[in-house]
């Protein structure tokens, strides 16, 4: 076996060494009717590389990739093109097989790396602060309500109709357990978000409002009167962010007064993986700091005053606190943060701004282009890089037609709200900076055909 | 005026109908440098045993118990941007909040100075 | 032939007199020091080259962003260099034995890395019609096989993202269960004292109460005093087997029993996997639920913290309550059960736990290290990964307290304590020692059960002279702190760093760096 460097010799020196005659030896504190006699029957033995290489080559081979189409999918995970020093980097040994850093000593680069990201979080979300990450955006959302439940001691989340059908689902799960209150809504398809109804609802039980921006179906709204209408109530305003490139063109939720940000990463550094591993961006305002959860970076100096880094506030974490702590999580996603990191560095404020211009750039153009299919109408007057289209007729066997002709045509609303009448016809289209105007055209002159 | 001392390292002093809580130089040495304090609110009410603060060093976070029954009339707001102050001086200006009292005939089941030195000295 | 330029050429080999150490950029040849992207970057550098962005219609209903975010940028030299110098911070399995106990820091193969990079997986959406992605969740279900099947178990859930969210997978399954059966007023989680602890915050995160139980001499469970706890308001046990100690529970089929008898569950944290896996099946012990962090036992990377993964392996009981969504095979095809598709058969899910369907790039690293061993593979590998440990502890024993030597074999990792170093010497000095020789500490403190427990997991991927140097390291500076050698307690001498103030750190949070005169107005 390749990667087990024992040889026999080494295995017959230790066991004698250890006083044992044989492995069995070893595992005497297994009640024999728990033991295996041998390898379990019924799975293959072990196998070369090159033939593991063969197996999973031909398992990848059966999926369509975005790459190979034009692709237009988004709803929470994007396509961007990642710069390939960003994988080369995260491949070094060092940060690759590196654990937590808990001997700060050695594991500076770390260390380091979440310190820079923290504050380019921090910064591009419109915080005081920001932790290490955390699994990804739709158990950030759940974590901000927790948050919002301790500082507020209240127990009611209002959730907008326009966060990600996910994070609701991973929140009523949660709520059904810990006690919280959900106040849910389906998102409407039309030209304005929830907001006014939002603020109409906030009362002296609401712990938190939670408004995704720009929302699931692409619309951007000012988040201010929201801000200020939860202050009023001392509730807390979360606000989620699925495509972080966007707040390279619009204010962050920060500037206009939302109390915790959350968001899923994923689109700055991170591929799209068939939906994992991601990384959960969560930020808030500085006087909430002990009541976040995940791990902490902290600036200090060495015993020769030198600066260097830990982590730290690890009180409010489960191995100190136990049942008392501020969540279970002991893992953030520290390769997929470097990842985000390195390509947000390259990236800098010049060349976010400049992606985010391209982004949505290309979206406004698709958008014209998309709503003169006939019968198609654009519902969304506002957005990113990701509008919604009403089709004439249901759109997911539509999406399942495209893609037969190798078009990847978008999230169909009727997969992310099944059942749901209103929003069946609803197409969310996502345009990145890897899709280019002829992709526009195949799907406007695919779409055309299939409705026809 | 005089300071009785609990099992859980607690100290209470009444001054008048004025209690001030703390915990004990004992106490501020087990933990080590302290980094974080948080104390009650202003109106909070406490029964003889509840979690009242919590007490953080590095790698520990403590809870102090309410040595008595009564009503937090005010935190050691010095405590927020000094913690360091219950190292310093635990039992003086390092103290954690004070308390009027539901019933001072709880502070007789409590150890005066020199019961609780002895206790000290025992552990 | 013209004449050869000679100077220089032939270093003189005498060793002359010693530099303080001071330079002038304050590195030493290979220890090089970075500064922050803060301090050496610009709001003008990029590293990527943009087309210029079309005319088009602004979209943006008037929320442009204006003010300057403060992203500093590098371009591409600058970035490979900061990050280069940054990593050769790190200490890394790449570079060492990483012996930290409860962790299983072991090799982790590059084909895991290559596999999980090929299109077909890496650039996949998790949205796309389930007709172009049979390959993925081929990938998911060959891999929920392998864990059904190497766990004696009955299903699995593959969406948890972490071994911690897999345990809250496991008793939100319990929770649920217990409900379903209307004894939502069985409340009490019975946890060992050793556990991580991830177990109680767990519990408490779904509604349960936490109550100890006490450890035999011997560092087991105490079979006696668990089932005389056991009742109707239990809900169940949560085990460590292998223990925290890095002991077998030997009664552990007696305390499922015990559980089961009186209508509880028993969840195993399945942290230490590595040491059974292909020679002991959980579910032949009455396990109902148990978590397998992919990132031990399956060698995914660990990543410096992360992204972990936590497949959680069910009972018959409790797998109609396992999580959305999952992946089904139905004749020749993979379904994906989602909310709208459990329908009737599934309608006892207790839910979704996360967006999508979980941690699939860690799931085509583990299947391919699955592949790559097979069954007679992972057999080996809990059998050296125990005999390894066995070899460390034996090597140790006569100069450091083993707690639990006397009573037989460990499985895969070692404990010791700090019984016996001298007044002022602790664990922790120990750690920092071993750090001046090369080697990352073991677990330190953990479990608590054990006074200034040291926890030392090789793992299976270590050589035999790999551990000899390791052992040899150990003894030098378990040797040193009993004679007494001051120089221990300010170690390391050597690392890219001294020791750090977490005190300052604490009392002063610095979480996000601040310009050097927006940190003084800050004050």
């Amino acid at each position: 076996m390749r990667y087990l460097p024992l040889t026999p010799n080494d295995r017959q020196a230790m066991l004698a060494a250890v006083g044992a005659q044989a492995i069995d030896d070893l595992f005497v504190d297994v009640p024999e009717s728990g033991r295996l006699s041998g390898a379990i029957a019924g799975l293959p033995m072990h196998a070369s590389e090159l033939a593991v290489e063969r197996h999973m080559t031909r398992l990848a081979a059966k999926n369509l990739s975005a790459g190979a189409a034009p692709f237009f999918l988004g709803c929470g995970a994007y396509r961007h093109h990642v710069p390939a020093s960003v994988d080369h980097i995260i491949q070094r040994g060092e940060f690759l097989t590196a654990y937590t850093p808990y001997q700060p000593e050695i594991a500076q680069g770390t260390l380091q790396v979440m310190f820079e990201f923290q504050t380019q979080v921090a910064r591009l979300l419109g915080t005081d602060v920001a932790n290490a990450s955390m699994y990804d955006g739709s158990t950030a959302c759940w974590e901000a309500i927790g948050m919002a439940r301790r500082i507020t001691k209240r127990g009611k989340a209002i959730l907008s109709g326009g966060l990600h059908p996910h994070y609701v689902s991973v929140a009523r799960t949660m709520a059904k357990y810990t006690g919280d209150t959900l106040v849910t809504s389906l998102p409407v398809l039309g030209a304005v978000p929830d907001t006014a109804n939002l603020i109409g609802q906030i009362d002296d039980e609401t712990s938190c409002v939670v408004v995704q921006y720009p929302d699931i179906l692409g619309r951007i709204a000012d988040l201010s009167d929201l801000a200020a209408a939860c202050q009023a109530k001392k509730a807390l305003l979360v606000a989620v962010v699925t495509e972080p490139v966007a707040l390279g063109a619009i204010k962050s939720p920060g500037e206009m007064g939302a109390d915790i940000v959350v968001g899923e990463g994923q689109s700055i550094g991170v591929g799209l993986q068939f939906g994992g591993p991601y990384v959960g961006l969560f930020g808030c305002k500085e006087k909430y700091v002990r009541q976040m959860p995940g791990r902490l970076t902290g600036e200090t100096v060495d015993a020769e005053g030198k600066r260097g880094f830990v982590l730290t506030l690890s009180t409010r974490e489960q191995h100190i606190r136990r049942e008392k702590a501020t969540s279970n999580i002991c893992t953030s996603s520290v390769l997929c943060a470097l990842a985000w990191s390195i390509h947000m560095t390259l990236l800098g404020e010049k060349g976010l701004r400049q992606l985010a211009a391209l982004n949505h750039a290309g979206a406004s153009a698709a958008a014209e282009r998309l709503r003169q299919v006939p019968g198609v109408e654009l519902v969304t007057p506002t957005f990113f890089n990701e509008f919604t289209l009403k089709l004439p007729k249901e759109a997911r066997p539509i999406v399942r037609e495209l893609a037969d002709r190798g078009i990847l045509a978008g999230v169909s609303l009727g997969r992310l709200y099944p059942g749901e009448a209103s929003l069946a016809n609803g197409l969310v289209v996502a345009m990145t900076e890897t899709t280019t105007a002829e992709d526009v055209e195949t799907l406007a002159s695919a779409l055309q055909e299939v409705l026809a | 005026m005089s300071r009785y001392f609990t099992e859980d390292h607690e100290w209470i002093e009444l001054d008048g109908d004025i209690a001030t809580v703390g915990i004990t130089d004992y106490a501020q040495s087990q933990l080590g440098d302290i980094v974080f304090v948080e104390v009650p609110e202003e109106g909070k009410q406490v029964a003889k045993g509840d979690d009242a603060a919590v007490v953080e060093s590095v790698k520990a976070a403590s809870d102090v118990y309410a040595p008595v029954s009564g009503t937090v009339i005010e935190g050691n707001a010095a405590l927020d941007g000094e913690p360091a102050l219950v190292n310093e001086d635990p039992e003086g200006e390092g103290w954690f909040f004070k308390m009027t009292l539901t019933d001072k005939g709880e502070l007789n089941g409590l150890m005066d100075e020199a019961a609780y030195a002895d206790f000290v000295s025992k552990l | 032939m013209s004449a050869i330029n000679q100077s220089g050429w032939r270093p003189e080999m005498t060793a002359g007199e010693r530099s303080d150490g001071a330079t002038f950029t304050g590195n030493r040849a290979l220890m090089l020091d970075e500064a922050l992207i803060f301090e050496i970057g610009s709001l003008d550098t990029t590293g990527v080259d943009f087309a210029e962005a079309p005319k088009a219609t602004s979209r943006l209903g008037g929320l442009e962003r204006h003010r300057d975010i403060g992203l500093p940028g590098l371009s591409e030299p600058e970035a490979v260099r900061h990050y280069t110098r940054l990593s050769r911070q790190n200490y890394a399995i790449d570079l060492g034995l990483f012996p930290l106990g409860s962790c299983t820091m072991k090799h982790n193969p590059r084909l895991n890395e290559r596999m999980a990079r090929l299109p077909g997986f890496a650039d996949v959406h998790p949205l796309q019609p389930v007709d172009t992605v049979q390959g993925a969740f081929e990938v998911v279900h060959q891999l929920a096989h392998w864990l059904v099947t190497l766990t004696g178990m009955h299903s699995v859930a593959m969406s948890p993202k972490a071994g911690a969210h897999g345990e809250l997978c496991g008793v939100l399954a319990i929770r649920a269960a217990l409900d379903a059966k209307g004894e939502g007023a069985r409340k009490v989680l019975l946890v060992p004292e050793s556990a991580h602890g991830t177990n109680p915050a767990t519990a408490a995160f779904a509604g349960f109460s936490v109550e100890d139980i006490p450890a035999t001499p011997a560092g087991r469970v105490d079979l006696e005093a668990l089932k005389a706890r056991l009742g109707p308001d239990v809900a169940g046990g949560v085990i460590t087997n292998p223990n925290t100690c890095g002991l077998f529970e030997p009664d552990m089929k007696a305390i499922s029993d015990a559980v089961h008898a009186t209508g509880g569950y028993v969840y195993c944290d399945g942290a230490n996997f590595n040491a059974i896996v292909g020679r002991v099946r959980p579910g032949d012990l009455g396990i109902d639920a148990m978590h397998i962090n992919l990132h031990k036992t399956f060698s995914t990377p660990h990543g410096g913290g992360g992204p972990g993964s936590g497949p959680v392996v069910l009972s018959e009981r409790l797998s109609a309550y396992a999580p959305l969504p999952f992946v089904e095979r139905q004749g020749d095809k993979f379904v994906l059960i989602e909310e709208e598709t459990a329908g009737e058969h599934h309608a006892d899910s207790f839910g979704r736990m996360v967006s999508f369907h979980g941690q699939m790039g860690m799931f085509t690293r583990a299947l391919t290290y699955i592949l790559s061993h097979g069954a007679d593979g992972l057999r080996q590998v809990a059998e050296d990964s125990v005999l390894n440990a066995n070899y460390v502890l034996r090597s140790l024993e006569d100069v450091l307290d083993a707690p639990f030597a006397k009573s037989g074999p460990c499985m895969h990792e070692a404990i010791f304590s700090d019984r016996g170093l001298p007044e002022g010497f602790s664990t922790l000095d120990i750690a920092k020692g071993l750090i001046d020789e090369g080697f990352h500490p073991m677990t330190v403190y953990f479990p608590l059960v054990v006074h200034g427990a040291m926890l030392v997991e090789p793992t299976e991927t270590e050589s035999k002279a790999a551990l000899d140097q390791f052992i040899g390291a150990f003894r030098s500076v378990a040797e040193r702190a009993k004679a007494g050698d001051a120089a221990l307690k300010s170690a390391p001498h050597f690392a890219p760093r001294r020791r750090l103030d977490e005190t300052l750190a604490a009392r002063k949070p610095v979480l996000v760096w601040k310009a050097p005169a927006q940190a003084e107005a800050a004050e």
